[in-house]
């Protein structure tokens, strides 16, 4: 038995020392502030402008939605974890879904899970649209906003004529789709993928090797892959530490074991390299989509379910690679129409516990690229 | 609107009712061996397509080396393609610390809990793990009584410091060893334990109702 802290460098629980004896700062960021993305509150320990530690306070947004699982039938349950992270909403229904297709032991048909591909492959592009207008916003940088935001556009548009809703789509059910693709879909989704590739040309000319954003973003909020582990963090930021996982790839779920894509990853750890390991996961989503394309089979959407539910009495985990990194379900059924524990496993809430070894020694102004570049959904941190 | 205030309120507000009434002692079979959990579930599943599943038990070299050392304080199960292992609680450190250091279970996911009111031993506590370099994924499953506390295994994994807050937090199982044991998604002079079976959902909106409106609630 050891008792070796597996953090490498840096001891949490103790702030580090002020310099020259100055006196420590301690100020309050947040909850209501522009660049928290939503309402994080940190208490922040300065030196000056030095970060010494700080301390999250989250919670604000907590809407029980483990209780309320309890509470509904698992088809009543499925619109509500589209709420959790509200702009990839449909990577949440893909999560549920297949935890409950686990334990129905049923399996979507071959058509559904292609579209179920195409549609999540679409939101994680919506995402990182979103992550970076908005992470760009905070560091200064107000142009990328209009640009991801007009391109983001389309992909909603695509969203709303599948089944009616932009954000919260509630687009999977239980056993595969409730709607067949519409007239034109294929058609729609080669013209965004056109339309999209030179796009993302467009976001790296502003941002790649402009000078203001590489000093505000390379070294800053470093963190190693070892203390990623340690600390659960997931997705991207692990990627861009140089550690090559992917739950796509090391436990392929859904139908991309069919598909050909890279896994990228970053050589420092920083914000900069998260920022270009999410660049480069727009570009492999649209060659996912391209495949699952023209891979579609026809064939039934839905798999044989009970109209009412009753999955066998059992327990079961399974987690899919979020466009923030592992979501996990676990779902214990009682053999009743509802389920007797949800469990969700943000990737969000895990990731933000890194915050505070990210900022240690960083400037204040470094901590609002730091909580842009882990992009946290605080609709998925307080669930 | 209706809806959402009417659908609550057909359980009463303690909410003791419905695991007694609704779910019976079909929970409390899955961890146990496969004999005394196919009667209770076989009735579930008229149609006789499908044979229910049931937990079964599994072996591998990592398995074998921990029987040579636990015995039968471990058992190990598998459902639906996933595996457990049930643990007896005196394992908890012990056995988190084998597991990371020589199995290699680097990457602590998740820890959660499980509320089962009629049983004894009240709670299960789950440690979900994944190992990066085997590719494997595991949950170690323990029963803690009521009032009851764990071991806090923020030692071997730092990630278990909020997940470890969070299950105090809904549950009320203490970690002994936490650093910052505090609630952590509720406020601090919260009430009660909310993931709780007992904890009905509507008994923190009475009582705010009554404190703060002198009203009896309209639910």
């Amino acid at each position: 038995m050891t008792n070796q802290n597996t953090l490498s460098h840096v001891d949490l629980e103790t702030p580090e020392k002020p310099f020259l004896d100055a006196n420590e700062l301690v100020i309050n960021m947040g909850p209501q502030h522009p660049a928290t993305h939503g309402v994080l509150r940190v208490i922040l320990r300065l030196d000056g402008e030095k970060v010494l530690g700080l301390e999250c306070v989250i919670g604000y947004l907590h809407r029980g939605v483990e209780k309320i699982g309890e509470h509904r039938t698992y088809t009543m349950f499925n619109p509500y974890v589209d709420r959790m992270d509200y702009v990839a909403a449909v990577s949440n229904g893909l999560g549920y879904c297949e935890t409950v297709e686990k334990l129905l032991n049923v399996e979507a048909p071959p058509r559904a899970q292609h579209v179920r591909v195409i549609l999540t492959e679409l939101n994680r592009i919506a995402s990182h649209q979103l992550w970076l207008g908005t992470h760009a916003l905070d560091i200064g940088a107000i142009t990328p906003l209009f640009y991801t935001f007009r391109d983001r556009e389309e992909i909603l548009k695509i969203y709303e004529k599948y089944c009616g809703a932009r954000l919260t789509t509630h687009a999977f059910r239980i056993g595969g789709l409730q709607y067949e693709t519409y007239a034109g879909f294929e058609k729609e989704v080669k013209n965004f993928l056109n339309f999209f590739r030179p796009k993302i040309d467009e976001y790296e000319e502003l941002l790649t090797t402009n000078r203001i954003w590489l000093e505000r973003t390379k070294g800053v909020g470093k963190i190693s892959a070892q203390d990623c582990i340690a600390l659960g963090v997931t997705g991207p930021v692990l990627r861009a530490s140089g550690m090559k996982w992917d739950l796509r790839k090391a436990q392929p779920y859904a139908c991309y074991k069919n598909f050909d894509f890279e896994i990228p990853i970053g050589q420092n750890g920083d914000t900069y390299d998260r920022y270009l390991v999410r660049m480069v996961e727009m570009r492999q989503s649209v060659r996912i989509i391209e495949q699952a394309l023209g891979a579609l089979p026809e064939g039934p959407i839905m798999a044989k379910v009970p109209k009412v539910m009753k999955p066998p009495a059992g327990e079961v985990y399974h987690s899919i690679e979020a466009p923030k990194g592992e979501l996990g379900y676990f779902i214990v059924s009682d053999g009743s129409t509802q389920p007797y524990r949800v469990r969700v496993r943000p990737p969000s809430f895990v990731n933000l516990q890194a915050l505070d070894l990210m900022c240690r020694g960083q400037l204040v102004a470094d901590v609002i690229a730091v909580i842009g570049t882990l992009d946290i959904v605080l609709g998925e941190v307080d669930r | 609107m209706p809806d959402e205030t009417k659908s609550p309120s057909q359980h009463p507000p303690q909410g003791d009712s419905k695991p007694s009434a609704e779910k019976p002692a079909a929970p409390a079979t899955p961890p146990k061996p496969a004999a005394v959990a196919t009667p209770a579930a076989k009735p579930a599943a008229a149609p006789p397509k499908a044979p229910v599943p049931t937990p079964t038990p599994w072996d591998s070299p990592m398995i074998a080396k921990l029987r040579r050392t636990y015995g039968s304080g471990i058992e190990p199960l598998t459902y639906a393609g996933q595996n457990y292992i049930v643990v007896d609680r005196s394992l908890i450190p012990e056995l988190l610390y084998v597991l990371r250091n020589e199995e290699k279970f680097d990457y602590c996911v998740d820890i959660t809990a499980v509320h089962y009111p009629q049983r004894e031993k009240q709670f299960d506590v789950i440690w979900v793990l994944y190992s990066f370099p085997r590719n494997e994924r595991i949950r170690v499953k323990a029963q803690i009584a009521d009032g009851a506390t764990l071991p806090s295994s923020v030692p071997v994994w730092p990630a278990a410091n909020w997940l470890e807050r969070e299950v105090y937090d809904m549950f009320g199982i203490k970690f002994e060893g936490h650093p910052d044991l505090k609630r952590i998604l509720l406020p601090d002079g919260w009430q009660g334990h909310p993931l709780r079976k007992d904890y009905g959902i509507l008994q923190q909106d009475n009582q705010w109702v009554q404190i703060n409106l002198g009203i009896e609630s309209g639910q």
